[in-house]
């Protein structure tokens, strides 16, 4: 009810794409290496996967929220990681730059990391400030048209590999989240580094790096949106960004939903297959279930943004659809294993690796439990 | 250029079930796609079209009016306009009467340079409508076409064999029945999707494209089928395994064991 004739072929386009190009090959030789084809990128950015809101007159695609949804649930049900990809330039990089950037900072960030030439990070967390994100210690000091950077973002998807992030930091330390500052940074400016690639549990073939700025100088002209205001840009990123990772979460576990009927059907125990015993087949219903439940908020989500619904509403219900979507996708892919039995726990079994993946759903881009405090803010304000 | 390409709406078959009853296809639920061979005739305009800049691709069917997606699936990949031919007179046709209501769309759609169309159907495999409709406007035609060069007023085609090809000329205006090994068909994009969604498909009846109901359709359908069967599943085979020479011997005792040898 949510969805239109576009969104139908957009559904068509994402699963045609990722069934045939992240094949059980691809998937595990990323495993392997850790490394994200190329060519797979390059062909995403030809077919428009890493601007699909964005506008025409920055290389973007023009479509919607439910066209982003629809191709996120897509790719996620197939690869989790390839996922990543697609989000990060129509969100967390590309999210920022859409709410504060001006001609110039458009023009020159947003377009290339639209169409797949260049790569951004979003560096908003800190060793010391996760959920709090208020309590960063990065600072930029005013020097004539220069600002100095100095501190440590951590745990920054795609920083291995950016050419650019953006990076929030204390222009008053005395003002707490409303001394806050975006910077566009040059990743390979003086001073900056990043740390080694973490050595993650799951979404292997996407490096997550700390990046450190000692003394980084930065043109004023790079600063994004007004000084101090760099915070609530933040949050209203993380606002969309939530219904990515929902999506991600609908995706993952319709995946494991689909690895899981399929073994049920195929894999006989006691003469019978796993499918007719009532046990196994009533978790499958309980799990349908409740992806059907997600699917609906995330969906509803998308729609709300789409249809310019009052940013409140739109907040509690991104952050339902995060919360609720996730949580089952993790419940969903543990009974899918479950169901796999000793298999599940075998690495050529896809739902081995869809479990590890969606772990990390419910953590990053606002906890589950930051998800309650948002939700209960709104209802108990 | 003006190219046009003949697509086709059908069930996809890969996720098509046989009624283990009746013999025939179950066809509730079924996604309909693109013809596949189709999609390499698409292809094979758009390239073109992408090397002579200001050319235009149409694209042209015959079928119901749940049809209109697919051609907008076509215009989302780059094609610029779509036609749908629809009528209930069309309804039941063979390709016999097909082919008649194709070249009278692709006549009313006029001054075409060239014409595109796949090898055949996954739904019928006939490979009949693509021939049929190029003698229906007079036009030569090559069928399993892999490869393709314009060149001035003639194509130099690649035509697949099953022991080779055959390079042939051919004078343009023509028809060209392509093969999937001709490429690999694009991804459609967000943009053009959005786009395709806000375009108009034009939808031609037997009045529009100066058809007599008696000549298509049911009504002008020889063929009859006389009965539909699945053939009986093949026993899996054996497959040998081992080095090339343990295979080799594996495989001349099996024969000797058959007396074939």
């Amino acid at each position: 009810m949510y969805f239109t004739e576009q969104h139908e072929l957009v559904r068509k386009l994402a699963r045609d794409f990722a069934t045939k190009e992240l094949t059980n090959e691809i998937l595990d030789e990323v495993e392997e290496t850790a490394v994200f084809p190329q060519e797979i990128l390059d062909k995403m950015a030809k077919a428009g996967f890493f601007g699909i809101k964005t506008p025409r007159e920055y290389g973007g695609q023009g479509a919607d929220v439910r066209s982003y949804v629809l191709a996120m649930e897509e790719i996620a049900r197939v690869s989790a990681v390839a996922s990543l990809y697609v989000s990060s330039p129509n969100s967390l990089a590309g999210g920022p730059l859409l709410l504060a950037g001006n001609e110039e900072q458009l023009e020159k960030y947003l377009r290339p990391v639209v169409t797949g030439e260049k790569i951004l990070c979003f560096g908003l967390t800190e060793p010391g400030a996760g959920s709090d994100a208020g309590g960063m210690t990065t600072t930029a000091v005013k020097d004539g048209d220069y600002y100095i950077l100095n501190g440590r973002k951590t745990f920054i998807t795609m920083a291995p590999f950016s050419d650019y992030a953006i990076i929030y930091a204390k222009t008053d330390m005395s003002k707490g989240t409303h001394g806050i500052s975006a910077f566009i940074v040059d990743m390979k400016a003086e001073g900056v580094s990043t740390g080694k690639p973490e050595n993650k549990m799951g979404i292997i073939g996407c490096g997550t790096s700390d990046i450190i700025m000692e003394n980084v100088r930065v043109h004023k002209s790079e600063m994004l949106g007004e000084e101090n205001e760099g915070f609530i840009n933040a949050m209203k990123t993380l606002d969309l960004g939530r219904i990515g990772v929902a999506s991600q979460g609908i995706g993952v576990a319709q995946g494991a939903l689909d690895d899981a009927i399929a073994y049920a059907k195929e894999r006989k125990q006691f003469g019978r297959p796993l499918a007719k015993f009532q046990a196994i087949s009533f978790m499958i219903a309980e799990m349908a279930t409740k992806l059907e439940a997600a699917k609906q908020l995330v969906y509803k989500a998308a729609y709300l943004k789409d249809t310019n619904a009052s940013p409140k509403e739109c907040s509690l219900a991104a952050s339902m659809a995060k919360y609720y979507a996730t949580e089952v996708c993790n419940e969903i892919c543990a009974k899918a294993l479950q169901i796999h039995g000793g298999y599940g726990f075998i690495k050529e079994y896809k739902i081995e690796r869809r479990y590890r993946d969606c772990r990390v759903f419910t953590i990053y881009e606002g906890t589950s439990q930051v998800q309650q405090m948002v939700i209960s803010g709104v209802l108990l304000k | 250029m003006k190219i046009v390409v003949c697509v086709k709406q059908v069930p996809d078959t890969n996720e098509v079930k046989i009624d283990p009853v009746k013999g025939t296809l179950i066809r509730e639920g079924v996604p309909s796609i693109l013809n596949p061979d189709d999609a390499n005739a698409l292809e094979a305009a758009l390239a073109l079209k992408d090397k002579n800049p200001g050319s235009t691709v149409e694209v042209v069917t015959m079928g119901p009016p749940q049809a209109k997606i697919m051609l907008k699936e076509c215009l989302a990949m780059g094609a610029d306009k779509g036609y749908l031919l629809s009528d209930r007179a069309f309804g039941g046709a063979d390709t016999c009467a097909t082919s008649t209501t194709i070249a009278a769309g692709i006549k009313k759609i006029g001054d075409y340079d060239i014409i595109f169309a796949g090898r055949q159907a996954i739904d019928g495999d006939t490979a009949q409508v693509g021939p049929q409709t190029a003698m229906r406007l007079g036009l030569p035609v090559v069928t399993y076409v892999e490869d393709v060069e314009i060149n001035g007023d003639k194509a130099v085609v690649k035509r697949q064999l099953e022991d080779g090809y055959e390079k042939i000329e051919v004078k343009l205006p023509c028809v060209l029945t392509c093969v999937k090994e001709l490429n690999e068909p694009r991804y459609m994009t967000f943009a053009g999707i959005v786009d395709a969604c806000k375009a108009d498909i034009t939808v031609w009846d037997h009045n529009d494209v100066a058809l007599d109901p008696a000549d298509c359709g049911l009504n002008a359908s020889p063929t009859q089928v006389a009965r539909s069967f699945t053939p009986p599943a093949k026993g899996k085979g054996e497959m040998l395994t081992g080095t090339v020479d343990e295979m080799s011997k594996a495989l001349i005792g099996r024969l000797k064991e058959k007396h074939m040898l």
